[in-house]
């Protein structure tokens, strides 16, 4: 696009164009602003809430270029508002996520169903960026807020028998309509190994850009789990129980041979249709290549040592 | 105006102008507010979108013909035809020359290994013989009847385009379903038309009893 900056010097546009061209543009470009408006209607009616006292945590991911909000907040997949990417923006546009309770639960000394803003009270909410890597070979860099899942597991004291944590999203097809619809198996549901949900970089996300999280993103809570494809980090979390069995996962039903319990970022490894050693980072032409564990080998590849990476996709 | 100058000055002008519209609108939304968080995943769907939609548009002129009685639908199917073989051909230059910029290498290997890719390929050179042979030269030379055997091959192209779109997609089959089934009606109707064209001569040519 060609954008000038008009110098004072410079001819202005009624001096050049005949006076009804110039009126017409006018009008064009008040209708354009009037479409901006309505557009950035559409992240929510009351608007995105900045999000007080968070502190910058000092792993995050400096040396790469963050990918604006508008194209984190337009590009989704989150089924429950649509199966096309430009669908949730839409769909989620009036979902109201407060009030909001989420269980937890299984194998915990402590089991209880607590109110969000109540759950995430104690906690300092974090600065995070990550690289985020989505199964279908796009990436992004998020400036997400949180805080580590761990931290808020800990509070209701897993037993000895917590070997995985399963995660649930709400279901509740009059509020997430794309539920109406079978394209996945409803609720959506997660899971990791305990130790991945322990590990330092697993965040509970409240918010993206130091604002609430928008609903077409996962409001909000949702799971970031940045050395696996995105799908991992499941949405509008109201369920975590802590369990002893490797609980079922919502890609892996609907596509076993596709999509494996651990899908952890691995080049090496290609999805059944598409090649997964390179990826089209948001905002760029060529596609770059795919790091192991997304770039976060130093940190989680201890957690793997012994397993077959190929069998265990 | 005659009929035949109705059509050739005003029906075909219009018609082509309507088929380069969802070009110009993918045009036109990329000079201006661009085409979203992945643009060149946005164009691909895009222009893979149209080349099936002309390929069954192009396929529904004959039935459209023969249901509505417009005999002069007729004469858009070569337009309507090259139209969806232009939008293919778009479909695979924006994979080629933006999706893997030119890398012809790991466009190779995606041909064999990817067997949506490979269907959307078997297609791709399914169509070539029947833009070549679209001129009136073509179809004298040829001789109606090869012509015709020849350009059914729109059919498995058709279908071969519905089962591309079909293995491509995550899970939500709904879309290439849909493709799929108007598909199956218009061969449908083309295959009881021509039963029933059977039917009628063999009554004729079977001998009555006296
Ligand atoms: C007659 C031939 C073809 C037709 C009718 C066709 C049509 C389509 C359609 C309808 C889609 C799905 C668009 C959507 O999701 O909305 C698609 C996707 C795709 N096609 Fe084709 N296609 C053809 C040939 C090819 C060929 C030859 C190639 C590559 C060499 C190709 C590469 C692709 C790719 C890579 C996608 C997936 C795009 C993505 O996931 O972002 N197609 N095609």
């Amino acid at each position: 696009m060609l954008i000038k900056s008009i110098r004072a010097s410079d001819a202005k546009p009624s001096e050049i164009t005949p006076k009804s061209v110039y009126m017409d543009r006018r009008r064009f470009l008040q209708t354009a602003a009037a479409g901006a408006a309505l557009a950035s209607f559409a992240n929510g009616p009351a608007g995105a809430a900045k999000i007080d006292g968070i502190k910058k945590w000092p792993g995050s991911l400096t040396s790469e270029k963050l990918t604006p909000l508008d194209s984190i907040a337009s590009y989704n997949n989150f089924y429950e508002f649509g199966t096309d990417k430009s669908d949730p923006v839409r769909n989620a546009r009036f979902f109201m996520p407060r009030p909001w309770t989420v269980a937890i639960g299984g194998e915990v000394a402590k089991p209880a169903t607590v109110d969000l803003d109540a759950l995430l009270k104690p906690h300092t909410p974090e600065e995070r960026i990550y690289r985020m890597r989505c199964v279908e070979a796009w990436s992004m860099v998020i400036p997400w807020v949180g805080i580590p899942l761990a931290d808020v597991l800990k509070r209701f004291e897993p037993t000895s028998k917590a070997k995985f944590v399963a995660f649930e999203t709400l279901n509740d097809p009059k509020r997430m309509p794309g539920q109406a619809v079978p394209s996945l198996q409803w609720p959506y549901v997660e899971g990791l190994r305990i130790d991945e949900a322990m590990h330092p970089l697993t965040l509970l996300a409240v918010g993206i850009y130091d604002e609430d999280m928008p609903n077409q993103n996962g409001a909000p809570l949702r799971l970031v789990v940045p050395w696996k494809y995105g799908f991992k980090g499941i949405k509008s979390i109201v369920k975590i129980s802590l369990v002893e069995k490797q609980p079922p996962t919502s890609w892996n039903i609907a596509a076993p041979n596709e999509y494996g319990f651990f899908s952890n970022v691995n080049p090496k490894v290609d999805h059944q249709r598409w090649s997964q050693a390179k990826e089209r980072r948001s905002g760029e032409f060529l596609r770059r290549d795919t790091l192991m564990f997304n770039g976060y080998g130093d940190e989680v590849a201890s957690m793997y040592t012994g397993l077959d990476l190929k069998a265990n996709y | 105006m005659t009929t035949d100058q109705r059509i050739r000055f005003l029906v075909k002008p219009a018609v082509f102008v309507l088929c380069l519209g969802p070009l110009a609108w993918i045009i036109g939304r990329a000079l201006t507010i661009g085409l979203g968080a992945n643009p060149i995943e946005y164009s691909n769907r895009y222009l893979g979108d149209w080349a099936l939609r002309f390929i069954l548009i192009a396929l529904a002129v004959t039935p459209g013909r023969e249901i509505l009685g417009w005999s002069w639908l007729a004469r858009l199917r070569r337009m309507l035809g090259l139209f969806a073989f232009a939008y293919v051909v778009l479909h695979v230059l924006s994979y080629v020359g933006l999706d893997q910029f030119f890398d012809w290498w790991a466009i190779g290997g995606e041909i064999l290994k990817r067997q949506y890719i490979t269907v959307g390929m078997i297609a791709v050179t399914l169509l070539i013989p029947l833009a070549i042979t679209s001129t009136n030269g073509m179809v004298r030379r040829m001789g109606g009847r090869a012509w015709q055997r020849l350009h059914r091959l729109a059919y498995v192209i058709g279908m071969l385009g519905c089962l591309h779109f079909y293995m491509m997609v995550k899970s939500d089959t709904r879309e290439p379903i849909i493709y799929a089934s108007i598909l199956a009606c218009l061969l449908g109707y083309r295959l009881i038309a021509a039963g029933r064209r059977r039917l009628a001569r063999n009554r004729r040519n079977t001998p009555q009893p006296a």
